[in-house]
């Protein structure tokens, strides 16, 4: 941190004005405030694991016990294919990805209305509240990450070279989460109908991504929509990174160009929204 | 001439009525949609002019630097809503305002505090949600701890602070915020007296440090104290600027005709969960018509008229006697006194009877609240709701009001002079 560092926020002159126009994402205004950003992470991350007894295994063993459940009754049961992969290591790798995506969405949609005090008594970018719960779950991601690891070594599974890409595919994921999250963090303070609604569109979205099945399952005519769902391109891409299971996602395009659509209309649709959001809630 | 630190022009605030309900339910804006209304989804234009209340209307003023500015308004005069803009909180419908520097409002002491965090993790997270640095944080976090008294149990979480240690934390870390401008809402209203003075130190040492400061507050011996200009909103209306005591005067001489009903469903000032939502408050006589004077010493009845939203259990209704300057001076529960009230679903309406008030003559506030036994103020809260206005009256049956001047209340007394030297003997 340099000099300017330690200056302190918001010098010079404001103007307050009635909305007009499109909104402007004030990036530098958002720069400023990142100090915020990461003690609303940190408030988070340390309350989570304040008064639990095992702390942070919290993080390992939900998608373990997940992946056995799913490995006993999706693969030994039902015998869905997994590839050429063993079945925990198929499915773990496709937890990963799904359950931080559907743990930092959840809990993106919750922003405004956990923070309804704050956002009446202090002005703040509201963006960071979204942001600050997507960057939240990563930490559980890397805890739970380790994890794999180990199943790959006992498994001798090496990382292929798209490893390289893995952290493309997680900042898809971390997109998808916030883009949606945006537009629902909204729609939840408005109408808290949305409440309700969204644990159910978590289980719809996890069956039309490939976490219990590959997508190879899906026929040919069909993956072109298939791709428009972006979990679909970073589970897959998960899994064709880390364990060089079949092709690099060829929809990967047309994934990210829906991320950046659900992504930008949502920062539009949520600054919109930021100067009213005070009044509503 | 100072530059000017603030400038507000033509400034106002719409609510939309529909807006200001708690939420909305997706069902209801679906069947709206269903059954045609133009209404439905339709921007805040199309709202009939019934459908909108003007929180603000053409205010404009300009603020020197390094000016002390008290803002005075009854209940729902807007005074909240101007600093809810000045602050960013919320925008405006029109006009501008135009802030030099950095804003520091504080519209409520500790906002963001987390319960289960410490005292040390709360300074540093709720500076930062105030816009202060770590770095910023960190250098001034020894001065925080001290000005709020709580070195022994900084390391401890602060649900396990006492309320008083709670309230001089956060605003500790206010006010050491240092902004070019502070925003200060009733903060002084919450806290214990010493507590309250402590505050209105640390505001006149901020005001002398020539920064600009905007302060709302019911208190008006705080604002006559601290505030070289006054500012008097009426119904979102500046209705007067000039000194303090100016303007003091207007506003304590327009609210003359004291409203003996107060309907309270316009009161937006208010905090609580709306199950039961006190709907008016209203002073009445004992005997005699009820728009007679009530004077030092006479009985009086508040009567409080709620409407129940759902079905509550145990409600604990409250009324408390606030002095001008806002001292605490009476307070009184249903629980506490002769009144259990098993549960309600029901509108209706509660008296409590004072036989006899034994408050020097002048002007009082009455906060009303409903609550429970655990938190009195959990569904219902409201300041300031009513005011009640004493007359002089002879308490002492000498024809003489003595020191009423510079004290609150009266005790039923008498003198009485003895030959016998020795204190205390019979």
């Amino acid at each position: 941190m340099g000099a300017d560092g330690a200056e302190p926020i918001g010098r010079g002159v404001t103007r307050i004005t009635p909305r007009a126009g499109w909104p402007v994402l004030d990036v530098r205004e958002l720069w400023d405030y990142r100090e915020l950003l990461y003690f609303l992470v940190w408030r988070d991350i340390k309350v989570r694991y304040k008064q639990t007894v095992i702390g942070a295994a919290w993080a390992i063993i939900q998608p373990v016990f997940a992946m056995v459940i799913f490995t006993i009754f999706f693969g030994m049961l039902a015998k869905l294919p997994s590839g050429n992969l063993p079945y925990p290591l198929f499915y773990y790798s496709g937890l990963l990805p799904w359950l931080y995506f559907s743990g930092a969405f959840q809990h993106a949609t919750n922003a405004i209305i956990d923070h309804q005090r704050l956002i009446t008594k202090v002005y703040f970018p509201r963006l960071l509240l979204p942001l600050a719960a997507v960057v939240c779950g990563l930490v559980d991601f890397a805890v739970a990450f380790v994890i794999l690891v180990a199943m790959m070594a006992f498994y001798g599974i090496a990382p292929a070279a798209g490893v390289l890409l893995l952290p493309i595919f997680l900042l898809l994921a971390v997109a998808t989460a916030l883009g949606a999250g945006l537009w629902l963090s909204v729609l939840n303070a408005t109408y808290r109908d949305v409440r309700y609604v969204v644990p159910f569109l978590i289980q719809l979205w996890l069956f039309a991504s490939p976490v219990v099945y590959p997508s190879s399952l899906v026929p040919e005519a069909w993956r072109w929509l298939y791709g428009l769902n972006p979990m679909a391109g970073v589970i897959e891409g998960f899994r064709w990174a880390l364990l060089g299971q079949g092709q690099p996602p060829a929809l990967l395009g047309v994934s990210a160009a829906v991320v950046a659509l659900v992504l930008l209309g949502g920062v539009i649709y949520f600054s919109r929204a930021e100067e009213t959001i005070a009044d509503i809630v | 001439m100072s530059r000017v630190a603030i400038r507000v022009e033509g400034l106002g605030k719409r609510y939309r009525i529909g807006r200001r309900e708690r939420y909305h339910a997706l069902r209801d804006v679906l069947a709206r949609a269903f059954s045609g209304s133009v209404d439905a989804g339709a921007p805040d234009l199309a709202g009939a002019p019934g459908d909108s209340l003007w929180a603000l209307k053409g205010v404009s003023f300009e603020l020197g630097e390094g000016d002390i500015l008290g803002v005075v308004g009854a209940n729902g005069a807007g005074k909240s809503t101007l600093l809810k803009i000045l602050s960013r909180i919320t925008g405006p419908t029109e006009g501008y305002a135009e802030v030099r520097g950095r804003v520091g409002s504080l519209l409520e002491v500790g906002s963001g505090f987390h319960p289960e965090l410490s005292g040390r993790e709360n300074v540093y997270l709720n500076g930062a949600i105030l816009g202060m640095r770590k770095v910023e944080i960190a250098s001034k976090f020894d001065e925080i701890v001290a000005f709020a008294e709580v070195e022994r149990f900084v390391d401890m979480p602060v649900k396990h602070y006492s309320t008083g240690m709670y309230l001089r934390l956060a605003f500790a870390v206010a006010a050491h915020l240092q902004p070019d401008i502070l925003l200060v809402d009733e903060v002084l209203a919450v806290g214990d007296v010493s507590f309250q003075r402590k505050c209105l130190g640390k505001m006149g040492d901020v005001a002398s440090g020539g920064r600009t400061v905007i302060l709302v507050s019911h208190n008006v011996l705080a604002i006559e104290y601290l505030c070289r200009s006054a500012l008097l909103l009426e119904q979102g209306v500046v209705a007067c600027r000039g000194t303090p005591r100016t303007v003091l005067e207007e506003y304590l001489g327009r609210s003359t005709a004291v409203a003996r009903r107060v309907d309270l469903d316009s009161v937006r000032t208010r905090s609580g969960s709306g199950q039961i939502r006190l709907a008016s408050v209203e002073i009445g006589t004992l005997e005699g018509p009820e728009n007679s004077v009530i004077r030092s010493g006479d009985g009086f009845v508040i009567r409080l008229g709620f409407r129940c939203r759902e079905r509550v259990v145990r409600p604990v209704f409250s009324v408390a006697i606030y002095s001008l300057s806002g001292v605490p001076i009476f307070a009184v529960h249903t629980s506490d006194a002769s009144i259990d009230i098993r549960d309600l679903a029901h509108d209706g309406c509660i008296e409590l009877e004072i036989a006899r008030a034994n408050l020097m003559p002048g002007r009082y506030w009455l906060h009303v609240a409903v609550g429970d036994e655990m938190d009195p103020h959990r569904y219902d809260h409201v300041l300031n709701a009513v005011a009640l206005e004493l007359e002089p009256a002879d308490v002492y049956g000498s024809g003489k009001l003595g020191a009423a001047g510079w004290t609150v209340v009266f005790l039923d007394c008498r003198w009485r002079l003895t030959r016998e030297s020795r204190v205390g003997s019979r």
